[in-house]
């Protein structure tokens, strides 16, 4: 065991090392390549949100994305210029049409407005469990689609809404990342991860401890719901355009893909999950333009990437059942008994 | 201390209880024996509120048990040992013992406690960081016990402690369940191991599909023809 302020001052390094490799990466690479390193940053927030729904609380949820689009939605309208606003969105009631709120703001809005509609449909939901919880949180995904797509005065329905002010940057994306880390880590090593934990072992065990149920299920859901909402918003804001097929069943599950690769209930199995699925996906793209190699040339195999991609996972699957890294941490202990800090020896 | 007074309970459109009443006094320790489906486990769910019963009376204490949420039981001081240990296997051994303290805010009091139980049970202190998955059956059942003491319960409900366990560790289990009566505790055990039971108990039932058959001292009951017959194999 490291003593905890040696771990402390790691901690602090690895993440002033992190910015700063961030801050040489945006001197020198492309848009196009601080796009994806954008991309794995949001996608490790999200996919350690989920984490804590599906992984640690057991509450499987495939509302993810509906969660996003209400995030990117509300700061969307939010943080629009007045001045597109008037054109974009006319009908849009008086308090809203002519409010123009800083990124700030618009984000925390976007991810509160997120949690609210966790607690109201998390209310009646949680009561079910397993496949039966799955679906109805796949239906609420199904709901807010048809709101969105309906609800043209504030959303423009299926046209979406574009021209949005491209605010976030790679600053944006990690700091929130790590924010989103260090909460989900704070609080499933605290007496509501433990709760949260026992639920997902065993409800009934657990419920004989004096743990909650409807409330532990509902922090994590709404929690969960937070972070995917700001998660969105800070998609939007990189990608400016919002249309409702952006957070569609697809969104869904390349998240769920994402936290099972990786390791459902591990903050590092997201991590993990996360950064690969977002990268391997990219570098298949370059086969199928074509490539040549020691000058053997492959012709364009189109489509090549998803299939290479469906085999590694049903590989990873049948090999890693658990997940890439199960339910172990990450932990500076690590490097120095050379072994995982196991929560579960279990597991293998 | 604990009043079950004419209790029926349904799973669907089958009965499982019918007209139950018993009652445990403080200090008592007080089995309920019977053979598989006669409805021991059917009367701790009852009583941990696990499962709404249907007719009649359950009070703790002057509380009536029908009306609390299964999660407030463990204020009122009962915990619940249920059967088939039911420990969390993912989570450390400690911090299984945590949970068992869940609603306590006495931090102080909880380390103390948790001592207590080390001391108790010295095979838990090895397997301290352990997953409980990993354990085996009885340091399991030693665990569950723990978990349900870190809660400093009034009132423990055993379901089965001795199932599925080698002999010796059933010897153990019972004398741990006769410290805990001695340390001014109530004890409601509901056992399918009658003599070893009995060795033990103030008072028994004797559960029969789903009715209270005999109800007596140990003595009476071991003099008992039926259940002689019936539970102990004479």
């Amino acid at each position: 065991m490291m003593n905890l302020q040696k771990k402390k001052l790691y901690t602090l390094l690895a993440l002033v090392a992190l910015f700063v490799i961030l801050f040489i990466c945006n001197m020198l690479l492309s848009p196009y390549h601080m796009r994806i390193i954008n991309l794995v940053g949001i996608n490790i927030a999200l996919v350690v949100s989920l984490n804590l729904t599906n992984g640690f609380c057991g509450v499987f949820s495939l509302g993810h994305a509906g969660f996003m689009a209400v995030g990117a939605y509300v700061a969307a309208i939010l943080s629009l210029p007045l001045v597109k606003k008037a054109i974009i969105l006319p009908e849009l009631p008086k308090w809203l049409g002519s409010v123009e709120l800083s990124f700030l703001p618009s984000l925390i809005i976007g991810g509160l407005v997120a949690a609210i509609c966790a607690l109201i449909i998390g209310y009646p939901v949680l009561r079910l469990r397993g496949h039966y919880l799955a679906v109805a949180t796949l239906g609420f995904l199904v709901v807010i689609q048809v709101v969105i797509t309906q609800l043209q005065d504030f959303t423009r329905g299926a046209r979406g809404i574009n021209g949005l002010t491209q605010y976030t940057n790679t600053w944006w994306v990690w700091i929130f990342t790590c924010i989103t880390i260090y909460v989900v880590w704070r609080i499933i090593n605290s007496a509501y991860g433990r709760g949260m934990m026992a639920i997902r072992e065993d409800d009934l065990a657990a419920e004989a401890m004096g743990v909650n149920l409807t409330k532990y299920r509902l922090l994590a859901f709404c929690v969960g719901a937070f972070f995917a909402g700001i998660g969105g918003a800070l998609w939007a804001h990189l990608i400016t355009v919002v249309t409702p097929l952006s957070f569609s069943y697809d969104r869904t599950f390349s998240l769920v893909v994402m936290s099972v690769i990786g390791g459902m209930s591990s903050i590092t199995g997201g991590v993990v999950g996360a950064s690969l699925m977002t990268l391997v996906p990219e570098l298949l793209r370059n086969l199928e333009v074509g490539i040549t190699v020691g000058g053997i040339s492959i012709p364009p195999l189109y489509g090549i990437s998803q299939i290479v991609l469906s085999v590694v996972l049903i590989i990873v699957i049948i090999v890693r059942p658990k997940g890439i890294v199960g339910s172990r941490e990450f932990s500076w202990n690590l490097f120095k008994k050379k072994k995982w800090n196991t929560m579960n020896q279990m597991e293998n | 201390m604990l009043e079950l007074n004419n209790v029926n309970l349904y799973y669907g459109r089958i009965q499982a209880l019918k007209n139950v009443s018993l009652s445990v006094r403080e200090g008592e320790l007080v089995a309920l024996l019977g053979a598989n489906g006669a409805g021991k486990t059917s009367t701790l769910r009852a009583i941990s509120c696990m499962h709404p019963i249907k007719e009649g009376s359950i009070h703790f204490s002057g509380t009536d048990l029908t009306k609390v949420p299964a999660h407030r039981l463990v204020d009122l001081g009962i915990a619940h040992c249920p059967e088939g240990r039911q420990v969390f296997g993912r989570l450390s051994v400690k911090e299984n013992l945590e949970l068992g303290a869940f609603r306590r805010k006495d931090k102080e009091e909880v380390k103390r406690d948790l001592e207590w139980i080390y001391s108790t049970f010295p095979r838990l202190v090895e397997r301290r960081s352990q997953s409980a998955g990993t354990l085996s059956g009885g340091e399991q059942q030693m665990l569950a016990i723990g978990r349900a003491l870190m809660s400093r319960p009034k009132l423990v409900l055993f379901d089965e402690p001795s199932l599925g366990l080698a002999p010796l560790i059933v010897e153990q289990i019972f004398d741990v369940i006769k410290k805990i009566k001695e340390q001014g505790r109530t004890v409601l055990l509901v056992e399918q191991n009658a003599f070893q039971a009995l060795g033990i108990a103030d008072r028994a039932y004797v559960l029969e599909t789903g009715t209270i058959k005999l109800e007596g001292t140990p003595e009476q009951l071991l003099s008992n023809e039926e259940v002689k017959r019936a539970y102990l194999g004479g």
